[in-house]
């Protein structure tokens, strides 16, 4: 697989069909894991990251899942490159910023993917659409059962999987899922609610992780304790959460439904229409409509239009995707440009 | 003696913690430990007072702390503390009397209770924890540690609910088949 050939298939977390989609659009699992004495990638000699990856590399064969996965080096990819695999949530920010024997593993439809030298030796990723914590743990669980047999983990009985930062010592696992919750900030509640999921030690992000703030009606909550309970009772806290954040967020749309549909509805079509109709576009304001439309066809108001093209949208409105599709480097200008264009083809009715 | 937070009053309260056979003494003044006690009920809930009194560092322990070293991979706990992230995987053994307290802090516990490599392991591992902790229990009541003894206590209750939980956990699964 060549990295042009992500451009033209659609990431399985983005089809929204998994459970609960019409608010939430992605469940995604990651595993921190590192190799026994051999030295964090902070902290590796060149020659001890080039090993990692090595054995990284030959036992990737033995995993199922992983079997026509590719292994991309990140000292082969360019900017645009680097930038697209992170607008396609395939690695972090941090990932794309240095090269030393840094690797992104993955697999054909963009479920599995594996950073290598990252913050760990190992960060094991698994994404699903929906609401759907459990499939994802299913999956990520198998393939980390298979690399823990080829590969010697740093595990301690009394500390669990041991990790560069004691931030990921335990499981290793941070759960996340991302939200689309547009009613909770339109009647001023979503305060209260993050204020909420502060104070139960979950953390809320912004679209692409660490570091990035909340935009579009976006939020990624992940717990952050992974010490001192399993992964299943992790997910369990998570997912029992969601499902309330869930629940608030549809009275918050009920009410305005009842209270202010013309609102509601003159800023879904308003968004609508400008959509379909600019010329120039930045990547801030689209998102800030798309997540109007999404709200639209969530509630019925807008039809006709798949929720994947939705979500689609999303990310090849993004700098590095637009780059591609154009096959060039191209100002911030003609992107804005392109990008009307590409919304205005794919919303055509 | 001297309370060793202010170093002015009189120190009347004093606490000792045994983490892994290390003993840990802190004395406090009576305004000073009603202080630590609040900020941290506050902070960590009543379960963790203990742990994050045991993490608090004295201006010589930290000196001593920042020049430990991790022999496989040479980093020291104060390349640890001003980059925060270690070395290797054996840097958790060189600094576990210092690790095992922040871990304490930061996840609110410092037992592992998820899957392990060896999936044996695990059901192992818990059976030993609990028979350590009610030892430990049996100890600190001799020594008339009562204040130990009901954190121990805790302790022991959360892995027994936790147990159960567990059990709960695998029937709904197999009814869900």
């Amino acid at each position: 697989m060549q990295i042009n050939d992500l451009l033209n298939r659609t990431s399985e977390w983005l089809k929204g069909t998994g459970p609960n989609s019409e608010i939430v659009i992605s469940s995604r699992i990651r595993l921190a894991r590192n190799l026994d004495k051999i030295p964090f990638p902070h902290w590796a000699a060149k020659k001890q990251a080039e090993d990692v990856l090595q054995k990284i590399e030959q036992v990737k064969a033995e995993v199922s899942y992983l079997k026509n996965a590719t292994v991309f080096r990140l000292a082969d990819l360019d900017t645009v490159d680097k930038q697209f695999l992170v607008e396609r949530h395939l690695m972090s920010l941090e990932q794309a910023q240095k090269k030393n024997s840094k690797a992104v593993i993955i697999d054909d439809d963009e479920v599995v993917s594996i950073m290598v030298n990252e913050e760990d030796h190992l960060r094991v990723q698994v994404m699903q659409s929906g609401l759907n914590l459990l499939e994802a743990w299913n999956i990520i669980n198998q393939i980390d059962d298979r690399l823990a047999k080829e590969l010697p983990f740093a595990f301690s009985s009394e500390w669990g999987y041991l990790t560069a930062c004691p931030t990921n010592t335990g499981t290793g696992m941070r759960g996340s899922v991302m939200l689309h919750l547009p009613a909770l900030v339109m009647t001023s509640q979503i305060n209260r609610v993050l204020a909420a999921i502060a104070k139960l030690s979950f953390t809320t992000r912004g679209l692409y992780g660490e570091g990035t703030q909340a935009s579009g009606n976006f939020f990624q909550i992940s717990n952050q304790v992974s010490l001192g309970q399993s992964e299943e009772e992790i997910l369990n806290n998570i997912n029992g959460l969601i499902k309330q954040i869930i629940e608030q967020e549809e009275q918050a749309r009920e009410a305005m439904l009842s209270r202010e549909k013309a609102v509601l509805e003159d800023r879904v079509n308003r968004s609508f229409g400008i959509l379909k109709s600019a010329r120039i576009i930045t990547s801030q304001e689209t998102i800030e409509l798309l997540s109007m439309v999404r709200l639209g066809v969530d509630i019925g108001m807008v039809k006709d239009i798949d929720l994947r093209i939705i979500n689609e949208l999303f990310i090849i409105t993004q700098p590095a995707h637009l780059q591609k599709l154009e096959n060039k480097k191209i100002s911030s200008q003609e992107r804005d440009i392109k990008r009307a264009e590409i919304i205005r083809s794919k919303l055509k009715i | 003696m001297n309370c060793d937070i202010c170093g002015k009053n009189p120190a009347t309260v004093h606490l000792t913690e045994i983490i892994d056979e290390q003993m840990n003494e802190l004395h406090l003044c009576e305004e000073c430990a009603h202080q630590k006690s609040a900020q941290m009920e506050q902070q960590f809930g009543l379960g963790d007072l203990l742990g994050g009194l045991a993490s608090f560092e004295k201006p010589a322990m930290e000196k001593e702390s920042a020049a430990l070293k991790c022999p496989k991979c040479g980093l020291t706990y104060g390349d640890f503390k001003k980059i925060g992230r270690l070395g290797c995987s054996q840097c958790y053994v060189a600094f576990k009397k210092y690790l095992g307290p922040l871990l304490k802090k930061i996840h609110g516990s410092n037992i592992h209770f998820g899957k392990s490599p060896l999936k044996a392991v695990k059901v192992a591992r818990k059976k030993v924890d609990l028979q350590e902790l009610r030892n430990k229990l049996q100890k600190a009541i001799e020594l008339e540690a009562f204040e130990e003894a009901a954190g121990i206590r805790d302790q022991i209750k959360q892995i027994e609910a936790k147990a159960a939980e567990g059990k709960d956990m695998k029937e709904e699964k197999n009814a869900d088949q």
